[in-house]
């Protein structure tokens, strides 16, 4: 595996063996200067039925085999199940069962919870694993050595981009279905498993070569009155008791923070927003669900109310906040990729402007254009950042893969004003470091750092930082601002890995390499 | 003079216990969520202020994320403590 250094200075692999050649990353956008095009084709595959073939099963070795699936082929799944996901551990014992090894896992990501997937990563059933994250023991698997090849991280426009383009070759997709009638028309918008949108499933569906809907609830045909993924792309529908705990899908409306910290850092991030100029009507927003983020929305709920100002959409992964404001009027409508809560999940029913959107249509940089490039702000969380801005989500304070890129350098690239907003310390532990251990969306792409300490504005936004000094706002240089933290905190070091050692790489949402990540010693 | 064993702090989020024993050489150990990263940090800082009270005992740190002062006050108060009633400050 020969390293080279990116423009950022990190050192990346140029091969992976057993996954393919990279390239190292050089700025946001560089491959618009290789103009890529590829011959138009079909975009599904072709797979001729006869008429009114029967397609429902509930024997799932039998569905399995069907499917054609053998050792070393790609499987993929969705996480739009959360923590209550019951098809990846239902199919992944079976794959076992039945034998099955070298397979190449490439859900959307993984949930929280699923820390039996390193078992099998351990037992030889999965040897590649392409996520958008890595968290719990999979993560520590991961970052111990554990795993013969190296993991590649990709934010979901990346992964869009890579299914799209063949990098990602899906050989069966098992996807969740809260509904599906019997030809494989499915929705997340009903059934006790309900879930809501299925954006990144969309995907899956449309280029998988088989694809498997594993449903707990079928209903009449044909399904009504939403269908988020229709019969043609579907191979077989998979009937199974449960394919979740719906405790653990529909989680409970994400409340706003009470944190005094993540409040004030919240403040500090909308009058950033109301000093940018680019509140005003039509305007366009991404938030997520966490900490201070979800705070922003709210003062930015106030000022619209106040004065009188009307959004064109809220985009992203959505909370039940966002459905509020969309159903008080706020927005126009809410592109909606993934749901976070409870909230959201019928939402799509009952409001019209609420929109369910594929991940490419989110986030793929290779299409012919994604939402997330015509946002105007975003406001996104983070593990670290550097003094040059660059932000990490990936690797905790001990080296360790604990995170997900999600959509973060998508939205950071695409949007007019990315925010990333955090505690200038947590749990002792400065959140500005001199370089942060794993790069997931290159500082070119962020224009402020907001911490309840003040803001820091990357030099490369002059214009932003005129207006943030003009509007009296505590404008910090973020070298002063990581002293200023360290006085209190100390210094620390960084955590010892094993450099000779690479255990994951990020992949930017154009498949060069940001980063990689070692194991940890 | 350390003369029995003493403690300061809590295992509360931000702060960090310190339990100091009688010994016949300085020695420290330190673990926590931060052990990684601040393990250096913590032993210059705890023989600094052992060096400064010219004390002789093993410190022993559960670091909750603690701040610098806070880890400072731990520290005192638990030699503080365990050097009975003359004290350790000269």
């Amino acid at each position: 595996m020969k390293m080279i250094k990116n423009s950022l200075g990190r050192l990346v692999p140029d091969e992976i063996p057993g996954v393919g050649k990279f390239e190292p990353y050089v700025s946001p956008f560089a491959y618009l200067d290789r103009k890529l095009t590829s011959p138009a084709k079909s975009a599904y595959p072709i797979h001729p039925q006869p008429p009114r073939r029967d397609k429902v099963t509930s024997d799932i070795r039998q569905a399995i085999e069907r499917s054609g699936l053998e050792d070393g082929m790609t499987i993929s799944f969705h996480h739009h199940l959360r923590g209550g996901d019951a098809v990846i551990p239902l199919i992944l014992r079976a794959l076992s069962d039945m034998g099955f090894k070298g397979l190449t896992l490439a859900p959307s990501s993984l949930p929280d919870s699923h820390d039996f997937v390193a078992d099998y990563m351990r037992s030889g059933l999965v040897t590649r694993l392409f996520s958008s994250g890595a968290r719990g023991e999979v993560g520590r698997a991961i970052s111990n050595g554990e795993i013969e090849i190296p993991v590649v991280l990709r934010s979901h426009g990346g992964r869009a981009r890579a299914i799209e383009q063949g990098d990602i070759s899906i050989d069966v997709a098992f996807l969740g279905a809260p509904a599906c009638d019997k030809w494989g028309n499915m929705t997340g918008s009903a059934g006790r498993s309900a879930c809501g949108s299925m954006g990144y499933a969309q995907l899956d569906a449309r280029h998988a070569r088989h694809v498997i809907a594993v449903t707990d609830n079928l209903m009449d045909y044909p399904l009504r009155p939403r269908i988020s993924i229709p019969q043609y792309l579907v191979d077989q529908v998979l009937l199974a008791d449960s394919i979740g705990d719906p405790a653990k899908i529909a989680t409970g409306a994400v409340k706003i923070s009470r944190n005094p910290v993540d409040l004030k850092t919240a403040r500090n991030a909308f009058d950033l927003l109301d000093a940018s100029g680019l509140m005003v009507n039509g305007c366009s927003f991404q938030v997520g669900a966490g900490g201070a983020s979800l705070a922003v929305a709210a003062y930015v709920k106030d000022y619209m109310k106040e004065n009188k100002i009307k959004g064109s959409f809220g985009l992203g992964g959505m909370s039940g906040y966002m459905v509020e404001m969309l159903e008080e009027g706020y927005f126009e409508a809410m592109l909606d990729v993934q749901s976070f809560d409870k909230s959201v999940t019928d939402s799509m029913t009952r409001n019209p402007n609420h929109i369910e959107i594929d991940a490419s249509c989110y986030a793929n940089p290779f299409n012919k254009g994604c939402v997330a490039h015509n946002l105007d702000m975003v406001i996104l969380a983070a593990l670290d950042i550097d003094t040059d801005f660059n932000v990490n989500v990936q690797t905790g304070h001990d080296g360790v893969l604990r995170g997900a890129i999600g959509g973060h350098p998508d939205t950071a690239a695409g949007a007019k004003l990315a925010v990333i907003v955090a505690p200038s310390f947590r749990g002792g532990v400065p959140t500005i470091k001199e370089r942060v251990m794993t790069v997931c969306t290159p500082g070119e792409t962020v224009d402020a750092f907001v911490t309840e300490r003040g803001i820091c504005i990357n030099p490369r936004r002059e214009d932003l930082r005129r207006r943030a000094r003009d509007a009296g706002l505590p404008v910090k240089d973020i070298r002063e601002l990581k002293a200023e933290v360290e006085a209190l905190t100390g210094v620390p070091d960084d955590p010892e890995v094993d450099e000779s050692r690479v255990v994951a790489v990020v992949e930017n949402r154009d498949g060069t390499l940001l980063d990689s990540v070692y194991k940890v010693v | 003079m350390i003369i029995k064993k003493a403690q300061a702090g809590s295992l509360e989020s931000s702060d960090c216990l310190v339990t100091v024993e009688p010994a016949d050489a300085y020695s420290m150990s330190y673990s926590g969520q931060n052990e990684a990263i601040f393990k250096r940090r913590t032993e210059r800082l705890a023989l600094e202020i052992a060096t400064r009270l010219s004390v002789c005992a093993h410190i022993s740190i559960q670091d909750q994320g603690a701040l610098d002062v806070t880890l400072r006050a731990r520290i005192e108060t638990a030699l503080e403590r365990a050097a009975g009633d003359e004290g350790v400050r000269a």
